[in-house]
């Protein structure tokens, strides 16, 4: 299960680097401070670390879903921060997500959820009119045999239970034949079975397509069996970052243990 | 209910005062106003008689002048169904530009601001004020009823999307969609039944009200209902009453029907 | 390593359109009914071109000489008329209680048993909600004469169907027990309806008055146009005789007290809810 990495990544063998990442939403009280990581252009990279320490918030300054207040992010070498309109929208397209409460689109259906990963590429009437491209319509009808759900297109995303749901997510992701995925608490609202069902979906999908996977989860056994690389972060910090390997219980201690990172 | 004989009636019969002073103050107020306004018992009784006499010359109905009638009622309509349709189209994208969670402070305020303003005022008075400006007929009041449907629709089509999921919002941002493409896929799609229902309402409420804009000259029945009044022409009135009444009914019973097809 | 969209088995093309062929004929046939609702609007409706051309300038023209309000021209006149209209509005929603509670005891099933009753309250309701104010305003004068009088009837008369449908509605939710155990405890029908039925109705009862009443504001502030007292009145003076900067301070008036009115009602329901 070992995927080659793209063409596209630099030799380097980094795909996203973060450099003194800080976020404040209330002045002076900042949320991350100062964060340094660079994620490489294969595998899963988990983020780990208790509630509150501003792992989501580290998720969505990549996608500008939260504005940094300072630093520095680049994909393939590109700066993100700073982006504005068209180019904002022509970054996001390249950055697939996955969320925690899947965020699909109750009243559309499965087949145009799927779709919708393609809004940031097809014209506006295209979207509005649901004339997609065939291929695209070809590719989401793969995308949905890929996450074993080949009978729902047509079923309303309401109809489904969670983990379903957690699928067509991962597949509206991977519509956009992203560079990077990121995917925040992705199995924290599924049972345990649905959860390591969902992340085996997505560590196979995402290794054969070759796209690299930024995960935040809060299950560090689930982390240790799927990721390549453990990035530990407690109060708005990284203090543990390697292979899980090298993760030991001290470094756990540090993460979730004491008092420091409330 | 053991609890109360330690404290004796106290708990179970605490009588209001606030409550009996407040309806004490009503009940003065009321008599008060009433002297004021001239509204005596002696002009009470003399209006019953005056009541059963207007009644008397109403009926029967008269419904010679049909033509006529049928007339007013088409052009109420017609009053009715424009001013629902170019409401409805405006409403849209003021609805979403009042919304706050969609839309900066900076334009939301004001919007926000006109759609009140819309709404404030009754559309009688917008409509009377649309006929000086710009002439007697049906243009006026459709420029009324667009005024009423805008402040209507758009109010409420504004608070819809102010209870949207938020979440389905971001997912389709992170996708790299524009403003437009959001709208669709985010925003339309979770209160589009709502506004399908709000339009509907619209439609019947500006049809009861296309019947009246004409007693200011606005178009449509109300004007033949008014000069009616002013004829003393009670049976051509209670026809004409008749025919809204029939009207409004069957307007309310087809939107009804709509409104359970599309549950 | 073969990215699983280039897979060389899966791609039996298939089709996917947003609706089936059933809805979209559908869909096609409600768009068809509304455009050509609007296009028979257009087509036959009577507006005199010139006008409409005209509209923009002569609206732009009205506004200009409405500005700026002639506040000067408040006191006496508009302060009184204004009263005038809160009273009518206060009245006509008192008075209405009158007609509308009895039709909502006869209207609810579960307080009068008696069937045809029952469909003749409904009636009386219907009749009066489907009549607008200012048509009974209209009815009125033509009874009273011009003036306050007629106005307060048209609001008490307008508002019976909409308080007396809300109240009927009110009294069938509420619940049989406690009026079963008065029954049961040898009540007379007044001291069960007073006792048992009162204190549940008693929030809805308070919420649909402050509700109509501030309907009625709005209301009131319209009947003078056909003569039925109130600020109705100044301002349909004012406009006849083309003094705009005295129709902007009137419209000025009207929009507060309406906002005011609208603020009220809602500190009060806050805090008897």
């Amino acid at each position: 299960m070992t995927a080659a990495p793209r063409a596209a990544a630099p030799a380097s063998g980094t795909v996203l680097q973060i450099k003194g990442l800080v976020k404040e939403y209330a002045a002076g009280k900042p949320v991350l401070k100062g964060i340094d990581v660079a994620v490489p252009a294969e595998g899963i990279t988990a983020i780990i670390g208790p509630s509150g320490t501003g792992k989501s918030t580290l998720i969505r300054c990549i996608n500008r879903l939260v504005e940094p207040t300072s630093g520095s992010i680049t994909l393939h070498g590109a700066e993100l921060t700073g982006l504005r309109g068209r180019e904002l929208r022509l970054a996001r397209r390249r950055i697939g997500m996955v969320f925690q409460e899947y965020n699909l689109v109750e009243r559309l259906t499965v087949m145009e959820n799927v779709l919708s990963g393609r809004l940031g590429y097809v014209p506006l009437w295209r979207a509005w009119l649901r004339k997609y491209p065939e291929e695209d319509i070809q590719r989401a009808f793969m995308l949905l045999d890929a996450v074993g759900l080949p009978e729902h297109a047509t079923r309303r995303a309401d109809a489904l239970s969670g983990g379903q749901r957690q699928r067509v997510g991962i597949a509206r992701a991977l519509m956009q034949r992203p560079e990077i995925l990121l995917a925040d608490e992705p199995t924290s609202s599924l049972d345990p079975r649905t959860a390591v069902e969902v992340l085996e979906l997505l560590t196979r999908l995402t290794a054969a397509e070759g796209v690299p996977v930024i995960i935040n989860i809060h299950n560090v056994d689930l982390a240790k069996r799927f990721a390549r690389r453990i990035i530990g972060m407690s109060g708005g910090s990284v203090i543990f970052d390697g292979p899980p390997e090298e993760l030991e219980q001290h470094h756990l201690r540090a993460i979730y243990g004491g008092e420091d990172w409330l | 209910m053991s609890a109360t004989t330690s404290q004796p009636r106290r708990l179970a019969f605490a009588p209001n005062w606030a409550m009996r002073a407040a309806l004490l103050v009503l009940a003065i107020y009321t008599v008060w106003a009433s002297t004021r306004l001239g509204l005596t018992w002696d002009r009470v009784v003399h209006g019953m008689g005056e009541g059963g006499r207007l009644l008397a010359r109403m009926v029967p109905p008269n419904f010679e002048r049909w033509q006529l009638l049928l007339e007013g009622l088409l052009e109420s309509l017609q009053i009715a169904v424009l001013a629902s349709a170019i409401g409805i189209l405006i409403s849209l994208p003021l609805g979403v530009l009042a919304a706050r969670n969609l839309s900066p402070l900076w334009i939301a305020g004001p919007v926000r601001a006109v759609i009140a303003v819309c709404r404030s005022l009754h559309y009688v008075i917008v409509a009377i004020l649309f006929v000086k400006a710009i002439g007697f007929g049906a243009l006026a009041g459709t420029a009324a009823l667009v005024v009423a449907s805008v402040g209507f629709i758009a109010k409420l089509f504004a608070e819809a999307i102010e209870e949207i999921s938020m979440k389905q919002v971001e997912a389709i941002r992170a996708t790299g969609a524009g403003v437009m493409k959001v709208l669709a896929y985010a925003v339309l799609p979770q209160v589009s039944s709502r506004f399908i229902g709000f339009c509907l309402y619209q439609l019947d409420s500006n049809l009861r009200n296309s019947t009246l804009v004409g007693i200011v000259g606005a178009g449509g029945i109300g004007g033949t209902l008014f000069a009616a009044f002013k004829r003393f022409d009670y049976d051509f009135v209670a026809a004409i009453l008749l025919a809204i009444i029939a009207l409004i009914f069957l307007a309310e019973i087809i939107s009804g029907r709509v409104r359970a097809a599309l549950r | 390593m073969n990215s699983i969209t280039h897979d060389p088995v899966a791609p039996l093309r298939r089709e996917w359109q947003r609706h089936t062929p059933a809805q979209r004929i559908s869909r096609w046939l409600v768009w068809l009914v509304c455009v050509a609702a609007v296009v028979w609007a257009i087509r036959s409706i009577d507006i005199i071109p010139e006008f409409l051309a005209d509209a923009p300038e002569q609206m732009g023209d009205m506004l200009v000489r409405m500005w700026p309000p002639d506040l000067s021209h408040y006191y006496p006149e508009v302060h009184n008329a204004l009263i005038e209209t809160l009273h009518i509005a206060t009245l006509g929603t008192v008075f209405c209680f009158v007609l509308a509670v009895p039709l909502a005891l006869l209207a609810a099933r579960n307080i009068c048993t008696i069937r045809p009753l029952n469909a003749l309250a409904q009636l009386g309701l219907v009749a009066s909600r489907s009549v607008n104010s200012l048509v009974w305003a209209l009815l009125f004068v033509a009874i009273f004469g011009p003036g306050a009088a007629a106005g307060v009837f048209a609001i008490a008369f307008r508002s019976v169907g909409f308080v007396g449908k809300l109240l009927a509605e009110a009294l069938e939710e509420a619940n049989p027990g406690p009026r079963e155990a008065l029954r049961a405890a040898g009540a007379p029908w007044g001291a069960e309806m007073l006792k048992g039925v009162w204190p549940q109705v008693q929030p809805a009862f308070w919420g649909i008055a402050l509700f109509r009443w501030d309907i009625n504001v709005r209301e009131s502030a319209v009947l003078g146009l056909v003569g039925a007292g109130g600020i109705g009145l100044v301002l349909d003076d004012a406009i006849n005789f083309f003094q705009w900067e005295r129709v902007s301070t009137v419209l000025l008036a009207i929009l507060v007290v309406v906002l005011l009115a609208e603020i009220v009602v809602n500190r009060i329901r806050t805090r008897l809810i």
